[in-house]
């Protein structure tokens, strides 16, 4: 292989990467933008949503098929399912602790984490699922480098999914208010703008990305595990980081840079797949050490 | 000179509570007469016990070495960590490498480990202590990852596998070898870090962490170095994490990077946010709870880890302050 068939082939790994990262990476950049919260459970929501499409999928099968047509019903009744699992968590677990100090908050967002994977670890004997979808292998070539239709659909939606949402968030009302809650909440309130339904509606858009990231992921990837949301939560972390935290397109180029950066990665002499994660990690960290509002975040100015 | 009525107290103190169970718990003299009457029952605890017994209360003094290590810098310092395991690795990994490839007395590994975590411990908290507690929370918990990963994937530390053969440790011709001499060997080290910890809070730093929880401005308008204060509990609770960690491998005799996964530093973190945190008893407690509960419930099956994360939950919600709470002076 040419060194440009080994960087389209990277560009098309990094690009689906990405893609999943940035669809994840939105959740935890909206809720924290609107509440500061820093949601530790959303990983792991990522991973239920993909479960939950593997129950559906399983389900419509025998009805629909388990070709393109079943994955698209069963995303949108697992990005459902699960965005109000994300609302009804937030209601139980958040709302109460919105006022406690920020280390129970944080500690609290870990135990719901804990809470749904050891659940999902508990139903599934902690066994790999083999998500039940029967796509063919066709795709075309470019020289040397091929590329399936799996792949190009799946980019295509989470594009999708992220115009929408953008689409959402600045064109409509609801996306105004969202906005308007994230600058000063109180304010919000005055002008008669229901603040906690507002946020509810944040809750269920990220956690509702998370999961159609997750049936994604399922379906490009094969097989689902209860722990599958952790790596990628972290890694959807950094992706929100990168782009500046708070900020909806930052997430989605954040997400697509790391997972470019990291499929480049690999290819550098010394950084083998086995490095991938440190490589991650460690862009994570210097770029908390040294620019920590990201590419399109805005530095906060903290009052006293 | 400051006067010890006002030291702002987290422990059992103050004279000003007399009467009733209180009354009789607090004096000085009482409490000194409660602590010498658990030390002396966990000591005689391996006349009564079996061997599982014994298994199960050496794995629970081992925690609560952890989690006393790890309540310095989320209990006192106030400092969300999620990479604590990695200290713990460290040490373990140090002393493991220095006995069986370089056949270095285990004692003499103890030192070396206290410097190399409390390095890991500097380098890790340094640039990163300046960022708000939720980045920080993060970026420790991928300096997490990176420990093990970086121990999954060198040579010198056995790749996945991991180390073993790491050879028991022997103190003036006496091998330990026996379950029994862990015991005791894992009880002085609670004893240390309790006696340790507590010296720690009542200190002139122990103060100075409390004001950096409590208001991180205003103490810095007093002259608390907050970033120095800071770094100083990330490198004590990373030199508790290394020590314990130590002899974690000379008992175990062999360690694989799978011991110090992400969940390890949630379960060490459990432990100290469950009793109470940055209160000694409170930790303790939690350490038993998170050692024994699984233990009781092991008929639960796979059953058990969620119960336990609902009652974590729970305790979340409805008790923030853990089971045993510190007093708010």
């Amino acid at each position: 292989m040419s060194i440009q068939d080994i960087l389209l082939q990277q560009l098309a790994n990094g690009l689906i990467l990405g893609s999943f990262y940035a669809l994840v990476a939105l959740g935890y950049t909206m809720v924290y933008g609107i509440i500061k919260l820093l949601n530790f459970a959303h990983g792991d929501l990522y991973m239920l949503g993909s479960f939950v499409g593997f129950i559906i999928l399983s389900f419509l099968s025998t009805y629909i098929g388990d070709g393109w047509a079943g994955i698209l019903c069963s995303m949108v009744l697992s990005m459902i399912a699960v965005g109000l699992l994300g609302v009804l968590i937030q209601r139980i677990a958040y709302v109460p602790m919105l006022s406690a100090p920020r280390l129970s908050i944080l500690i609290t967002a870990l135990a719901v984490s804990m809470v749904l994977y050891n659940g999902v670890m508990a139903l599934t004997d902690g066994q790999y699922l083999a998500f039940p979808t029967d796509l063919s292998y066709e795709g075309f070539d470019l020289g040397n480098v091929f590329i399936t239709n799996t792949q190009i659909i799946l980019v295509g939606a989470s594009f999708i999914l992220m115009i929408v949402l953008y689409l959402f968030v600045h064109k409509t009302l609801y996306g105004k208010a969202m906005r308007a809650i994230a600058i000063d909440q109180d304010a919000c309130r005055l002008m008669g703008i229901n603040v906690n339904k507002i946020i509810a509606l944040t809750f269920f858009i990220g956690t509702s990305l998370a999961a159609a990231a997750g049936i994604m992921a399922g379906t490009y990837y094969g097989s689902i595990h209860f722990f599958m949301g952790f790596v990628i939560g972290l890694k959807a972390f950094t992706a929100a980081v990168i782009g500046g935290i708070g900020s909806i397109p930052g997430a989605m180029l954040g997400g697509l840079l790391l997972g470019l950066l990291e499929s480049f990665g690999t290819q550098i002499p010394f950084i083998g797949t086995e490095w991938k994660d440190v490589f991650s990690f460690s862009i994570l960290i210097l770029l908390l050490v040294f620019k920590p509002t990201g590419i399109l975040g805005k530095t906060e100015i903290e009052r006293m | 000179m400051v006067n010890p009525t006002n030291t702002p107290s987290t422990g059992i103190s103050g004279q000003d509570n007399p009467g009733g169970l209180s009354g009789w718990l607090y004096p000085q003299k009482n409490r000194m007469f409660i602590l010498m009457t658990l030390a002396v029952i966990a000591m005689l605890i391996p006349l009564v016990s079996n061997n599982y017994g014994l298994e199960v209360m050496t794995n629970v003094w081992f925690y609560v070495m952890l989690c006393l290590g790890l309540n310095i810098v989320v209990g006192y310092a106030g400092l969300l960590d999620l990479g604590y395991a990695a200290f713990f690795a460290v040490g373990a990994y140090t002393t493991g490498i220095l006995t069986s490839q370089f056949g270095v007395n285990f004692w003499l590994t103890i030192p070396v480990a206290v410097c190399v975590s409390a390095c890991a411990g500097l380098i890790i908290g340094g640039p990163t202590l300046r960022l708000r507690s939720d980045y920080l929370a993060i970026v420790t918990l991928g300096f997490g990852e990176i420990v093990r990963i970086i121990a999954r994937n060198l040579e010198i530390t056995g790749g996945a596998s991991g180390l073993i053969g790491i050879e028991r440790p022997t103190i003036f011709g006496f091998q330990l070898n026996q379950i029994i001499h862990f015991y005791y060997v894992f009880l002085i080290l609670a004893i240390l870090a309790c006696f340790v910890s507590y010296r720690l809070q009542h200190s002139r730093l122990g103060r100075a962490w409390q004001y950096v929880r409590e208001d991180e401005d205003a103490a810095e308008a007093m002259g608390i170095n907050r970033v120095a204060v800071k770094l100083y509990a990330y490198v004590i609770g990373a030199i508790f994490g290394g020590v314990a960690g130590c002899f974690f491998a000379a008992k175990m005799t062999a360690i694989s990077p799978e011991t110090f996964m992400f969940q390890q530093s949630v379960l060490i973190l459990l432990g100290v946010v469950l009793g109470g945190m940055g209160k000694i008893p409170g930790v303790i407690i939690g350490a038993f709870a998170l050692v024994l509960f699984p233990e009781v419930f092991r008929g639960l099956g796979s059953m058990r880890m969620l119960v336990f994360a609902v009652v974590m939950l729970i305790i979340m919600l409805y008790r923030p302050e853990g089971i045993w709470p510190a007093k708010k002076s």
